[in-house]
């Protein structure tokens, strides 16, 4: 512990503007190592985006972060606060996992909205219910959203009723309505029609601008190549290659990279 | 036209069914039938929604008990099954009523009936609501999750809602078969509205009269039910766009 404070006084420039820190990450299902001892650092404001073959661990990592996922080994830092774990990795305390959850905003591939609800029930459920803001405020804030990701008019329809593209918007507001301190997208635009991959991308690309603090796992590399400060190459479940999109892109180092940069290219 | 009446016996039917007399028992039958079921309906919920979760998240001991319970529930007879669960049930509030010092209980009519019934239904519901919160996407659930919810915010805000639209319409059988297995009750004597009736008609002798006017009034519960129910159903698939494209 001693050791430990020590190190975060010398880095304490730089832990006062870190968001997300993930230290010698683990995970297995079983037998199966999907996640081999991965270390990410997301300074406030940062874009980074997460790129990997099929299969090698993005969604398990991002998973990991919120513990929709329990690590099997590591450490896990949230806007300087350690999340508390047992040995196996599970966190030791549920409350802290819950309060820490309400800050980190996950978009999920397959949107996930609830059916059940309409589209202004779905963006205020979790600041009335869980953050306990006024609900006449909530509502005020969720027209507010809806209007920004371009569905205003749609407050009364259930999602069922929208196109993907509409879908996973509302998913975005429904995100930005609990205030997050980081954003999680799993391959936001992978569930949609190529028509309707570019409005989603667009609602993104402005929330980078205005400097949310997001990990994206993406398949739509010009976009990541844009949008990122920061571009991390996973390859079964190691951090193969990362650094400035200009470089990870432009002048990609290893053999792996290079590979996986074609393929999808 | 009086004539006619009186040929077809309705007069005297008219008579015998006249709410102060046989009539008046009848409905009182029928009140105390719909409340047994109302309360087993309610208390099969219950134990169907303990019964759903711990089949689906509890520990082995839990699945294991869980699955004795339905297994049994569900093989045995309900006739037998209600015999045995009044017969144990009163016997066992005797034993502890005894053991306490006081004397033999007189055992509550409605209130037995709506424990036998319930445990019965208890174990259908349980079936029922375990598949219907297996229907439910896991997206929904993780979604929920990942925003902070706790764990029984989760199940009241999203399971329950979002599983309710594949849980009504065995739901609704099970409100059916409630109404119809509260006549089972007559076996110990319950005056629910088959009883009644039997009452009436041996004492009069009018059985055509007495036992038509009881098949209507099952059959009215069962109408009206049906009305409810496809209520119940329009609310609980809100959002879900219908097959057809209309309205029902
Ligand atoms: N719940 C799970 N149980 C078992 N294996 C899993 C589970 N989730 C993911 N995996 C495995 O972990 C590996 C990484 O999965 P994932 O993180 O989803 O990869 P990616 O998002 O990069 O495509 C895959 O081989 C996948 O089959
Ligand atoms: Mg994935």
């Amino acid at each position: 512990m001693d050791s430990a404070s020590a190190a975060a006084s010398a880095l304490e420039t730089d832990t006062r503007r870190e968001a997300i820190r993930v230290e010698d990450l683990h995970k297995s299902f079983g037998n199966l190592e999907v996640l081999k001892g991965v270390d990410l650092t997301a300074q406030q404001g940062d874009v980074v985006a997460i790129i990997g073959g099929s299969g090698s661990g993005k969604s398990t990592m991002l998973r990991c972060i919120n513990f929709l996922e329990t690590p099997s080994s590591g450490k896990i830092v949230i806007g300087g606060e350690e999340v508390a774990m047992r040995g196996d990795g599970s966190p030791a305390n549920q409350k802290q996992i819950e309060r820490i959850r309400t800050k980190l905003a996950m978009v999920f591939q397959q949107f996930n909205l609830w059916t059940h609800r309409t589209l202004i029930e779905n963006v205020i459920e979790v600041p009335v219910h869980v953050l306990k803001v006024p609900k006449a405020q909530a509502i005020e804030r969720a027209r507010e959203l809806l209007d920004r990701v371009g569905l205003g008019g749609k407050e009364d329809t259930y999602p069922a009723y929208l196109s993907g593209g509409q879908q996973q918007r509302a998913a975005i507001a429904r995100a930005l309505a609990v205030d997050p301190s980081a954003m999680l997208f799993d391959e936001p635009t992978s569930a949609l029609d190529p028509e309707l991959v570019g409005e989603v991308l667009t609602v993104i690309r402005d929330l980078a601008a205005e400097g949310r603090t997001m990990l994206l796992v993406t398949h739509e590399m010009k976009f990541a190549r844009e949008v990122a400060n920061h571009v991390v190459y996973l390859y079964q479940g190691r951090i193969e290659e990362q650094g400035p999109p200009a470089e990870v892109f432009g002048n990609p180092q290893s053999e792996r990279l290079k590979q996986f940069l074609s393929s999808v290219a | 036209m009086t004539g006619l009446f009186e040929l077809l016996g309705l007069g005297a039917s008219a008579e015998l069914l006249s709410l102060s007399g046989w009539g008046g028992n009848l409905l009182r039958g029928l009140a105390n039938s719909l409340q047994i079921a109302f309360g087993a309906f309610g208390l099969g919920l219950v134990i169907g929604l303990f019964g759903a979760y711990g089949k689906l998240y509890g520990g082995k001991v839990t699945r294991d008990l869980l699955a004795i319970y339905t297994t049994v529930i569900r093989a045995v007879p309900e006739l037998v099954l209600i015999l045995i669960l009044y017969y144990v049930g009163s016997d066992i509030i005797n034993k502890i009523s005894e053991g306490l010092g006081g004397g033999r209980v007189e055992i509550n009519g409605v209130a037995a009936g709506i424990w036998v019934l319930g445990v019965v239904q208890g174990a259908y519901a349980t079936e029922v609501l375990r598949g219907a919160i297996k229907a439910v996407p896991v997206g929904q659930i993780e979604a929920a999750k990942s925003y902070g919810m706790p764990a029984f915010m989760i199940m009241r805000r999203v399971t329950i809602p979002a599983m309710m639209s594949f849980a009504v319409p065995g739901l609704a059988n099970l409100w059916l078969i409630a109404t119809k297995d509260t006549a089972l009750l007559a076996v110990v004597g319950f005056n629910e509205l088959t009883l009644e009736t039997r009452q009436a008609a041996s004492s009069t002798r009018a059985y055509f009269t007495f036992f038509l006017a009881a098949g209507f009034l099952y059959l009215m519960v069962t109408l009206c039910s049906g009305a409810v129910f496809a209520r119940i159903e329009k609310w609980a698939r809100r959002g879900q766009p219908s097959l057809k494209g209309g309205t029902r």
